[in-house]
């Protein structure tokens, strides 16, 4: 079983041919739109919207009512049991261990990524480096997480203290004098590291979203307090922060949302092992690994409902932005 | 990459403030220099290693690369054509491409209508569907898996009446799934990044097209798709960033094997089952890395305005 | 592209259409992976005579298992005549996730048309959940031919055969390097006492003695559950292994906790572990792959792995009674007493009942099959009439050896049988606790608290 392109490549003949077909269609689906007997808004607006929509029925919402059916059932899906999945995860203690961690995650991963990125921003704004500067910060954001995993397990890896190390944390901990450890094995210290990795990935983004906002501040608001007197802090505290803080909130809760679903971080680190386990990785290894499909739908629409909040808050921020627009 | 265009107001202050500036400056500078290097070194130090010989990767640390610089390309020869067991990404490569580019045309065609509909059609109800769409986003794939399986295997049935057959594809047509499956997930974050660009468009300019009798699939073709590139650009990227380093939907939808599974499940494989081949991993990550990083490089400034588009604002 | 006329594009969109429908009909075949391939291959130069019953039947079966890379090659190989002589095409893949996986494949009607199944927990679970299909008969007389009770009993539901068993090993099984041990005089143990005082002289001549890895991605911790079977079987015997298998006594026995202070003092003596990788706490993060290598090296001196670990060797590397590494029976207490044996395998689990399916399903669960497959190395089946010659490298020889030797009576993993949620979770996690300083009381009580 040599590498051969000719076996490769009915798959791009295929990928030409699936695109070409999507394009026929949507150019047919717009030829049936302008036909006169179309011509009322409502119609037209079905037209447009049925493609995407019979999608997310499909693929979305009928999942999350399925699910929810699920959550209230036993593993085959047959008796209902009410609320006993519910009940199972505030008593089991691994369980309990897995709603803790996802809190840490919640707690720390948003907020310490906004903030570096939010400093960080306004420390390269206006700098020579500055392009430089900010794609160094945003590059891992092009890294997928099971490359950041690989990047920082190697980071952390661990050779007794009669050995060379070769993970970069042991190496500075011996340079200094101390015994290298097994970063990923201290609980709950690892499910730091883990966080770690979220907030080297999601920094860029909010560096990225909060330097354009930052950009935004009109030049003579900056000027005026300056001739006042006012120092960087001052500057960063008074005028920066406060005409950013509306951007603030949007990353925050977008990276919140993806702390939630985090799991191929979890997954490729530690497998869920050494309590670090969380959520979004506990309800997949549940429901299939353990075939306890109740319990991991439970814990799936706990996770949903988690976030709901969290979209509530930012419809209401999307409607008011569109009354003023 | 050019520096922003309001630097100049700024800087000429007055010579009290420019001292003031130059002290906080250098500590300032210095803070920045510490989180890039932070931000930086973990994966040149991978990058480097990739190119050592595996006996040394094993034995001693990347940064001694320095000290005696021995480099060679064995790893990446052995990750991209050798044996099974090396990981033979090459054909995973192909893959990734495979499922990549589709499902980000699909994303943007069929996002770019559902926008267009949403922001310039009257129509009973258009807030909430919107809103619907938008609320979406936050649906843990993991609850969508079986149901989308079911879909792919079995059709729909609805009360015993089967409305759509089962779809059985093998070989390359395989990829189907994985390209449906991923439009899916895209969708709503699509949906909502193009409506916020396309509701920002003067109205004047479809009041004009509907006077002169031009229809709404006419205007969204002629005028519509040429005034949203921008962001069908820097949707495209996210997207295409999306789909290259996901796992799970591919880890559920191609199996595992050399036919059809991308690149990441064959390296999260990799890192499962050869924990400590480094010179296999480095190579493979960089293997991985090194289209979304080339699509970073080159695109960047696209990418950040489509982010924006959906951010900022408000 | 957004620029075209709309009035040119609109031919274009229908072209394109029309042109993929084209396409799509007359490529089929060709983007499918249909035709050519193995199915109907050339069968000019093979010895069609043993595949004769199964000459007519024509079609495509795809196998679904857990086993990848150069195994699975191996196994491609195996099966290879039989494609040739018969219109059969094997497609078979094989994932790391297979546990999660195929669960999630059957939930999605996308069953696979034979898994191989590692654990009987899993394959009760299929076959409650309905998705099994019963063998067929000529696969279930080939099963009565070739194995005992003791393993088709896994794969036996209210009397119907669900499964045959497939590859076997032995995880009984002690890796050590002869080269090593008659450089340093030591000698094979015959007991588990000699075995402790061999560890205490290595540990004096300055080697930890033990490697031990417990890493496993999904799985970690399993092979830390077949230092507790093993310990137990010793200890308690037999009966009362069954017994707490099927949970008739609670998992937190006195007689399992004496079992977890035997093998902890091996596995948790500072003194013994864990060579070249660190205290006892690296044995949760030692990928057990990785764990038997310093073998070779003199950073350790013994391994307790299955059989199937010969296949980590690289090339170049010797594996015999003489040479680099080897492996010998875990000792039983006392020299002399009867040696339990454990160990696991795959069962082949049809979902699927067509002809083309029981036509494979016969031929691999015929002796015929199981030498094809041993022939290509490391690999070993229980089938009683496997013609143990076949067999090339000498660690599957030595694992044949003891699976088929009439004295042998073989237990299956204990944690394989046990209800999914406990032995591929709480069981593992346990060991994971355990070698990171949790107490054995604690461990126990928290497996058994979480027994169904």
């Amino acid at each position: 079983m040599e590498f051969s392109f000719l076996d490769e490549l009915p798959k791009i003949v295929w990928m030409l041919i699936g695109i070409a077909a999507f394009l026929g269609v949507i150019g047919l689906l717009l030829v049936v739109i302008d036909m006169p007997r179309t011509r009322r808004d409502r119609w037209q607006a079905f037209l447009f919207l049925a493609p995407a929509l019979l999608l997310l029925v499909g693929g979305l919402i009928y999942p999350v009512l399925r699910t929810t059916y699920l959550s209230f059932h036993d593993r085959s899906g047959d008796a209902f049991v009410g609320l006993a999945n519910y009940l199972w995860m505030f008593q089991r203690p691994e369980i309990l261990l897995v709603l803790r961690n996802t809190l840490l995650w919640v707690l720390f991963a948003p907020v310490l990524s906004t903030a570096i990125g939010l400093v960080y921003a306004v420390l390269v704004d206006r700098s020579r480096f500055e392009s430089v500067a900010k794609s160094l910060v945003f590059m891992p954001m092009a890294i997928s997480f099971v490359g950041a995993s690989i990047i920082w397990r190697f980071v952390f890896a661990y050779r007794p203290a009669d050995q060379e190390q070769y993970g970069l944390f042991n190496q500075i901990v011996v340079w200094f004098g101390g015994e290298p450890r097994l970063w990923l094995l201290e609980q709950p210290l690892n499910t730091f590291l883990l966080i770690m990795v979220l907030i080297w990935v999601q920094a860029g983004f909010a560096m990225v979203v909060l330097s354009a906002a930052i950009k935004a501040i009109p030049a003579e608001i900056v000027e005026a307090a300056r001739i006042d007197g006012a120092g960087a802090f001052q500057l960063f505290r008074s005028i920066t922060l406060p005409s950013v803080w509306p951007t603030v909130l949007v990353v925050l809760i977008t990276i919140t949302v993806q702390t939630l679903k985090v799991f191929d971080i979890v997954r490729t680190m530690t497998g869920g092992n050494y309590g670090t386990s969380v959520i979004a990785n506990e309800m997949y290894s549940q429901a299939f690994s353990q075939g306890q499909t109740g319990q991991g739908s439970a814990l799936a629409v706990f996770l949903f409902v988690l976030v709901i909040p969290l979209v509530v808050l930012q419809i209401r921020r999307t409607r008011k932005a569109r009354e003023l627009s | 990459m050019n520096p922003t265009p309001t630097i100049t107001d700024v800087r000429d202050a007055g010579p009290a403030s420019r001292v003031r500036r130059r002290l906080s400056g250098s500590a300032a500078s210095l803070a920045a220099l510490v989180i890039a290097v932070l931000w930086t070194v973990p994966t040149a130090g991978l990058f480097i290693s990739s190119f050592r010989p595996a006996d040394e990767i094993r034995t001693t640390g990347w940064w001694m690369f320095f000290a005696s610089p021995e480099v060679t390309l064995d790893n990446y020869r052995d990750v991209l054509f050798g044996s099974a067991s090396d990981g033979r990404l090459a054909s995973h490569f192909i893959n990734s491409f495979v499922i990549t580019l589709p499902a980000t045309v699909f994303v943007l065609g069929l996002a770019a209508l559902a926008a267009y509909a949403l922001a310039w059609i009257d129509f009973r109800g258009r807030d909430w569907v919107f809103l619907g769409i938008f609320a979406l986003q936050i649906v843990p794939l993991q609850m969508a898996l079986v149901p989308l399986l079911r879909f792919f295997s079995q059709g729909v049935t609805v009360g015993g009446a089967q409305i759509l057959p089962a779809w059985e594809l093998t070989g390359a047509m395989a990829f189907t799934n994985v390209w449906v499956a991923h439009t899916i997930f895209g969708l709503p974050l699509g949906v909502f990044l193009l409506h916020n660009f396309i509701s920002q468009l003067p109205r004047t300019l479809f009041e004009a097209a509907r006077v002169d009798g031009a229809g709404h699939g006419r205007i969204f073709l002629r005028i519509v798709l040429p005034l949203i590139t921008p962001a069908l650009v820097s949707l495209g990227i996210f997207q295409f960033l999306w789909t290259w380093n996901d796992l799970l939907v591919a880890l559920i939808f191609t199996g595992g094997d050399t036919a059809t599974a991308p690149l990441t499940v064959r390296l999260a494989e990799l890192a499962g089952t050869r924990g400590e081949a480094w010179h296999r991993l480095t190579a493979g990550a960089f293997v991985s890395m090194i289209v979304p990083l080339t699509v970073f490089f080159l695109l960047q400034r696209h990418f950040v305005r489509g982010l924006l588009a959906g951010s900022v604002k408000g | 592209m957004p620029r075209t006329d709309p009035r040119n594009r609109r031919p274009l969109a229908l072209a394109a259409a029309a042109g993929s429908v084209v396409l799509l009909a007359s490529g089929c075949g060709y983007l499918s992976g249909e035709g050519g391939g193995g199915g109907g291959g050339d069968a000019s130069d093979v010895d069609c005579a043993p595949f004769e019953a199964w000459a007519e039947v024509e079609g495509t079966v795809s196998i679904y298992s857990s086993i990848r890379d150069e195994e699975a090659e191996r196994m491609d190989r195996s099966w290879a005549d039989f494609e040739a002589c018969t219109g059969i095409d094997i497609q078979h893949e094989g994932s790391g996730e297979f546990e999660a996986q195929l669960p999630i494949r059957l939930e999605g009607g996308n069953a696979p048309d034979l898994a191989l199944i590692p654990q009987p927990g899993l394959l009760q679970r299929v076959v409650d959940d309905g998705y099994a299909v019963p063998v067929a008969d000529g696969v279930a007389a080939n099963a009565e031919e070739g194995w005992g009770e003791d393993w088709l009993g896994y794969a036996t539901f209210d009397g119907e055969l669900y499964g045959t068993p497939y590859g076997a090993n032995m995880k009984s099984m002690v890796w050590y390097s002869p080269a090593y041990f008659s450089e340093n005089g030591y000698e094979v143990p015959q007991s588990w006492d000699e075995m402790t005082e061999l560890s205490d002289t290595i540990a004096e001549d300055g080697t930890k003695p033990w490697c031990v890895g417990f890493e496993s991605g999904d799985g970690t911790g399993w092979p830390g559950t077949d230092w507790i079977e093993n310990a137990l079987l010793r200890t308690a015997g037999t009966d009362v292994y069954n017994q707490w298998v099927s949970h008739e006594i609670p998992f937190d026995d006195p007689q399992v906790a004496e079992a977890f202070e035997l093998a902890g003092g091996i596995v948790r003596n500072p003194d013994y572990v864990n060579g070249t990788f660190g205290d006892v706490e690296s044995i949760a993060v030692t990928s057990f792959q990785e764990a038997g290598l310093p073998l070779l090296d003199g950073g350790c001196a013994m391994y307790l792995m299955g059989s199937f670990y010969s296949a980590q060797f690289e090339e170049g590397v010797t594996v015999a009674e003489d040479g680099d590494v080897y492996g010998f029976v875990l000792p039983p207490l006392e020299a002399g007493a009867e040696v339990p044996v454990m160990g696991g395998g795959e069962f082949a689990v049809p979902f699927a009942d067509r002809p083309e399916v029981a036509a494979v399903h016969e031929y691999l669960s015929t002796p015929e099959y199981a030498n094809s497959r041993a022939s290509q190395g490391a690999w070993v089946s229980a089938n009683q009439n496997m013609d143990p010659a076949v067999i090339e490298d000498p660690a599957s020889q030595f694992a044949a050896e003891v699976l088929l030797s009439p004295d042998t009576v073989f237990h299956f993993d204990g944690s394989d049988a046990m209800p999914s949620s406990v032995g591929t979770n709480v069981f593992w996690n346990g060991m994971i606790d355990w070698v990171t300083g949790t107490s054995t009381e604690d461990v126990l009580e928290t497996i058994e608290s979480a027994w169904p």
